[in-house]
């Protein structure tokens, strides 16, 4: 009974080794990131072990989950695919039907126990819908295939921007528009297509909501309101600014210990990462962001079909979006929008999400292509 | 038609496509990254020194420290104005989102008066938006407990402990002491803000008005760590304020508490005066009030009340009101007669009971039906013949008496340290030509020599005038405070050299004026002696009467009708003493507004004020008619203090080197 428990667990622990399941670099590179977002919350909440322990057991929810996927083969989850999608983009109908106004937005779904935000769905839904699509499709896309894949992402972020929630409509989008990108989709028509955005631009404006059109205004000159809508723009420079090179050490942050910096645990917790380590702790961040989204490009080429390619491809340069737009934020570089930087904010909804998405990339790993 | 399609596709085509991609996005991505790299560089070192200031600034934040008012002790140490912990609630404007509300909801958690909100919004429009206001005033412990738990609500509202003032002694030294109050609009345009940051109480009256500069201190300031509501964190560093001085006052709490009751409520005022220096020994002024209700805000209704008393309380009458002296001019103008030599001792003057201006119908009473027969000077000085004075004020002239009087500080400021003194009336042309178009008729001399007519004295000028002729004329502006001391120093004693040289210029002049006010307290026809004011006393006492006539109080308007009105309410008492008459250490005047006879009303407080004082001094009996006939060589230098066993270690060196031309002061001096 023993001796065939542990043969078995050998044979386990042999298979891990040779042909893991589980990229173990991947892995190991948020790991580390979780570690890092943790001993930041913990500065930024000023030590509230509720948070801590809140957020730990997330990272091991999703953990969990990373595991749990990493189980259903890429070939399951593309014939999942469209119903997700139908399913995901159904609940924002229902959001916009009958949705919990939190506030001044319409976001939430209430299921009694909690509350879920059903754009996080199409966080991974929408790469999910856009390369089943084109995996059927003779690749480079032909403009065809493009304005379809172009009304695919149109619905959902369209119904996400009316909530309003710029942010997620953001990331959703860019998550479609990367999988459209891996495609090989050509530059000329890429070029094109940024153009015909650019001159939607002043169109755009018009659809804005005032606080949205405040946020971009206060960007270009804060110091115009320096008590109202600049404070968060201001008080987040000036914690990025003092850090200096190497940081006022962990747990000295003074701009977030004393409140002048506001949502220091969530979307402007890497002011308080960049107050604490400086320069050197940010380019080590990037750094460990590089890392991650190289692997998950690496594990995108290794993967054995069109489906997997693009799916991993947009999971991985989507995560770059989180931390581009979030630290431009945080920096004063690009307008506030409610966009975390991954797996160091403080909240359940993105952590959980996020190690899905990975969860999908470690699925498409287990399934690579075999070199021998 | 999905078959053809597949089998369109080239596998390892796209493969190495996506790998292009893949590689290309890879490095767009990198390039994203620089761009936040070279941003947060531009941030985090360009711009670094900028963010690390403003982040300082931030915090940090320069918090004025008030000094602690210096304290007010009586001469033997007794604390009379205390600084007692309270606490306060305080607003930073720049703080609180929505000031209206924010009214509106505290009164919810700390009941607030109309007068608080009303000072609140007046230093509200006064002070800089980041400079804290106070709300209230000296909260209870409900208040701050409700407040604590409420605190959450209030961004920019905090409860700040400050020193607050406390009176032990309430009325008693009202009148010397004063009080402070808050600081109000009009304060804030005339105090340094320098000087008076944190600060939120200046002194209102009396000494703690008079020796603001001295009692308030400089303020030193801390550097605290705020948080983004503007609450203090923690403290970094801390420059201690320098505390305000101490005061020590000449004025013996058992004296000017004996003098308090001597009154029984009668409104009248008192001064004791050390003649050797000009120290106070007691100021009185009856009714009193409470002063502690004046330093947090006095509440309308009790104001109102002070306002509206009959007796007015917060009048200070020793300081600011002037009546007419009456009969007490009489040994100062006898004094003036020798000194011009316009009268001998020993020239008589014959009293009938009636004085005619020779040439004019116009004739002038004595107060004795029939007069006093043949009297000489101390006759005269005894039994307070008008008759005598009638002639001796003729025979000076308008002209001389004026001048005379006022080189004795009739009709100037006695130089008091008290803020407000009444100036009074000293009669004379000039004083007659600013009021009157008619010019000075001789009648009005003859009355300004029984202290009548125009005459309008102080109870402090006449303490004064008393006290000069005591010392043998040599004047000292008198002094209520006679140390200083910083915190935890011996006490530094304030010099006071004598305002002017001695008005006496022949010693045996002052021998006469002494033996006729004597006479008045132990002679047979004196005033004060025949009321028995100090029998068994134990000092040999000089003093003077006088009962002025005066307007009835209610309705301002002569009483004619003597029959009815009671002479008390016609009658304003006067009595000025001093003791011992051998080296005179205490001069005393004293009035009663409603006194029927100046030495039967007002000399029994002045033997209580003496008598106090004699505690005061070990009870210790001074050389009594000791042969000591240092007259003669004590009129031309200022006196001296005795080195007597009657010096209590309190007792204060009384004269300091004497520098004249630094401290005299304009009135007293050079008068003739």
């Amino acid at each position: 009974m023993i001796d065939a428990l542990q043969a078995r667990l050998v044979r386990i622990l042999r298979r891990m080794m040779t042909r893991p399941r589980i990229d173990l670099p991947l892995a190991f590179g948020l790991f580390v990131l979780a570690v890092v977002g943790l001993m930041t919350l913990y500065s930024a909440s000023g030590g509230s072990m509720a948070m801590i322990t809140g957020q730990a057991a997330r990272f091991v929810m999703g953990g969990l989950l990373v595991v749990l996927i990493s189980r259903i083969p890429p070939s399951v989850l593309r014939s999942w695919t469209p119903w997700l999608y139908a399913a995901s983009v159904a609940l924002l109908l229902v959001v916009a039907a009958l949705g919990q106004v939190r506030s001044g937005s319409k976001r939430w779904l209430d299921l009694g126990v909690m509350s879920f935000q059903p754009s996080e769905l199409l966080k991974l839904t929408m790469p999910m819908m856009v390369a089943w699509y084109l995996h059927s499709r003779q690749l480079p896309p032909r403009w065809k295939d493009i304005i379809v894949v172009g009304i695919l992402i149109a619905i959902p972020a369209g119904l996400i921007a009316e909530q309003p929630d710029l942010g997620t409509a953001l990331l959703v989008s860019a998550a479609g528009a990367f999988a459209l990108f891996l495609s090989g989709m050509a530059w000329w028509k890429i070029g094109s297509l940024l153009a015909a955005v650019g001159g939607m631009v002043p169109v755009a404006w018009h659809f804005l909501h005032e606080y949205q059109r405040n946020r971009v205004r206060t960007l270009l000159d804060p110091e115009s309101d320096p008590l109202g809508n600049g404070w968060h723009i201001i008080q987040s420079q000036i914690a990025v600014g003092s850090g200096g090179m190497f940081g006022k050490g962990w747990q000295h942050s003074t701009q977030s210990r004393l409140d002048f910096l506001p949502e220091h645990t969530t979307d402007f917790i890497f002011a308080v990462f960049s107050e604490e380590f400086g320069l050197v702790g940010v380019i080590g961040l990037m750094l460990l962001y590089a890392f991650i989204i190289g692997r998950c490009l690496w594990i995108a080429m290794e993967a054995r079909d069109t489906y997997s390619r693009l799916l991993a491809g947009a999971i991985g340069m989507s995560f770059f979006v989180y931390v581009f737009v979030n630290g431009g934020m945080v920096a004063g570089m690009l307008p506030v929008v409610g966009v975390p930087m991954p797996l160091v904010s403080y909240g359940g909804t993105s952590a959980v999400s996020l190690l899905t998405g990975f969860g999908v990339v470690m699925s498409i790993f287990a399934n690579r292509k075999m070199h021998d | 038609m999905a078959l053809k399609r597949r089998s369109i596709k080239d596998a390892r085509g796209e493969s190495a496509l996506f790998q292009r991609r893949a590689l290309a996005g890879f490095a767009l991505i990198l390039l994203g990254l620089c761009t936040l790299i070279v941003r947060y560089h531009y941030l985090q070192v360009q711009r670094h020194d900028e963010f690390a200031l403003r982040s300082e600034n931030n915090r940090v934040k320069p918090r004025a420290i008030p000094p602690a008012r210096g304290l007010i002790f009586d001469r033997s140490g007794v604390l009379l104005a205390d600084n007692v912990p309270a606490f306060r609630l305080e607003v930073v404007p720049e703080q609180v989102p929505d000031m209206k509300a924010m009214l509106s909801q505290i009164g919810e958690v700390v009941p607030l008066g109309d007068d608080d909100i009303d000072t609140f919004k007046k230093q509200l429009r006064q002070n800089r938006r980041f400079d804290s206001v106070p709300l209230k005033m000296h909260l209870t412990e409900d208040d701050i407990a409700r407040f604590a738990i409420n605190r959450w609500r209030f961004p920019g509202v905090d409860v700040v402990p400050y020193l607050t003032r406390r009176y032990p002694f309430g009325p008693l030294f009202a009148h010397v002491v004063g009080y402070v109050g808050r600081i109000d609009a009009d304060d804030v345009n005339r105090l340094d803000p320098e000087r008076y940051k944190g600060t939120s109480h200046v002194g209102r009256s009396g000494l703690e008005r008079s020796y603001e500069d001295i009692l308030h201190g400089t303020p030193g300031y801390e550097l605290v760590e705020v948080n983004a509501d503007g609450r203090t964190q923690r403290v970094l560093e801390t420059h201690p304020p320098i505390p305000g001085k101490n005061l020590y006052l000449s004025i013996d709490l058992r004296v000017q508490k004996a003098t308090t009751d001597a009154f029984a409520g009668r409104p009248g005022s008192a001064v004791a005066i050390d003649p050797r220096n000009g120290q106070v020994l007691a100021m009185v002024s009856v009714p009193s009030f409470d002063p502690n209700l004046f330093v947090n805000g006095i509440g309308r209704a009790d104001y109102t009340a002070y306002m509206t008393a009959e007796d007015k309380p917060l009048l200070n009458r020793a300081l600011k009101s002037a009546y007419p002296p009456g009969s007490t001019v009489k040994p100062f103008l006898a004094l003036g007669g020798l000194e011009y030599g316009v009268r001998r001792p020993e020239d008589t003057v014959l009293s009938t009971g009636e004085f005619c201006i020779p040439g004019q119908q116009r004739c002038y009473r004595d107060d004795t039906r029939g007069g006093d027969g043949t009297v000489n000077m101390v006759r005269a000085i005894e039994k307070s013949t008008n008759t005598y004075f009638y002639r001796l004020a003729l025979d000076l002239g308008i002209d001389r008496l004026s001048s005379w009087m006022g080189g004795l500080g009739f009709g100037h400021k006695s130089g008091v340290d008290l803020l407000g003194e009444a100036e009074g009336i000293l009669p004379s042309r000039e004083w007659k030509a600013t009021r009157s178009k008619f010019g000075w008729f001789p009648g009005e001399t003859v009355i300004a020599g029984i202290g009548q007519g125009y005459w309008n004295v102080t109870t402090l000028q006449l303490a004064h005038a008393t006290a000069t002729l005591a010392d043998r004329g040599t004047p000292y502006a008198p002094r209520l405070v006679m140390a200083t001391a910083n915190v935890k120093e011996r006490p530094v004693p304030l010099a006071n050299p004598p305002s002017g040289p001695s008005v006496i210029h022949k010693a045996a002049n002052w021998n006469v004026i002494n033996q006729g006010m004597e006479a008045v307290i132990y002679g047979a026809g004196g005033t004060a002696s025949q009321a028995g004011v100090f029998k068994g006393f134990p000092y040999t006492v000089a003093g003077k009467s006088g009962t002025a006539e005066r307007f009835s109080r209610r309705g301002n308007e002569y009483d004619t009708n003597k029959n009815t009105a009671y002479l008390a309410t016609r009658h304003r008492a006067w009595f000025i003493a001093y003791t011992p008459t051998e080296a005179p250490r205490i001069a005393v005047a004293a009035m009663l507004e409603e006194g029927a006879w100046g030495a039967a009303d007002a000399g029994p407080i002045v033997r209580k004020v003496m008598e106090a004082w004699i505690v005061t001094q070990g009870g210790a009996v001074p050389p009594s008619k000791t042969p000591e006939s240092g007259v003669e060589s004590a009129s031309s230098a200022p006196a001296q203090p005795d080195d007597t066993p009657m010096a209590t270690p309190a007792d204060m060196p009384a004269g300091m080197p004497a520098d004249p031309s630094s401290t005299a002061s304009p009135e007293d001096g050079g008068n003739r």
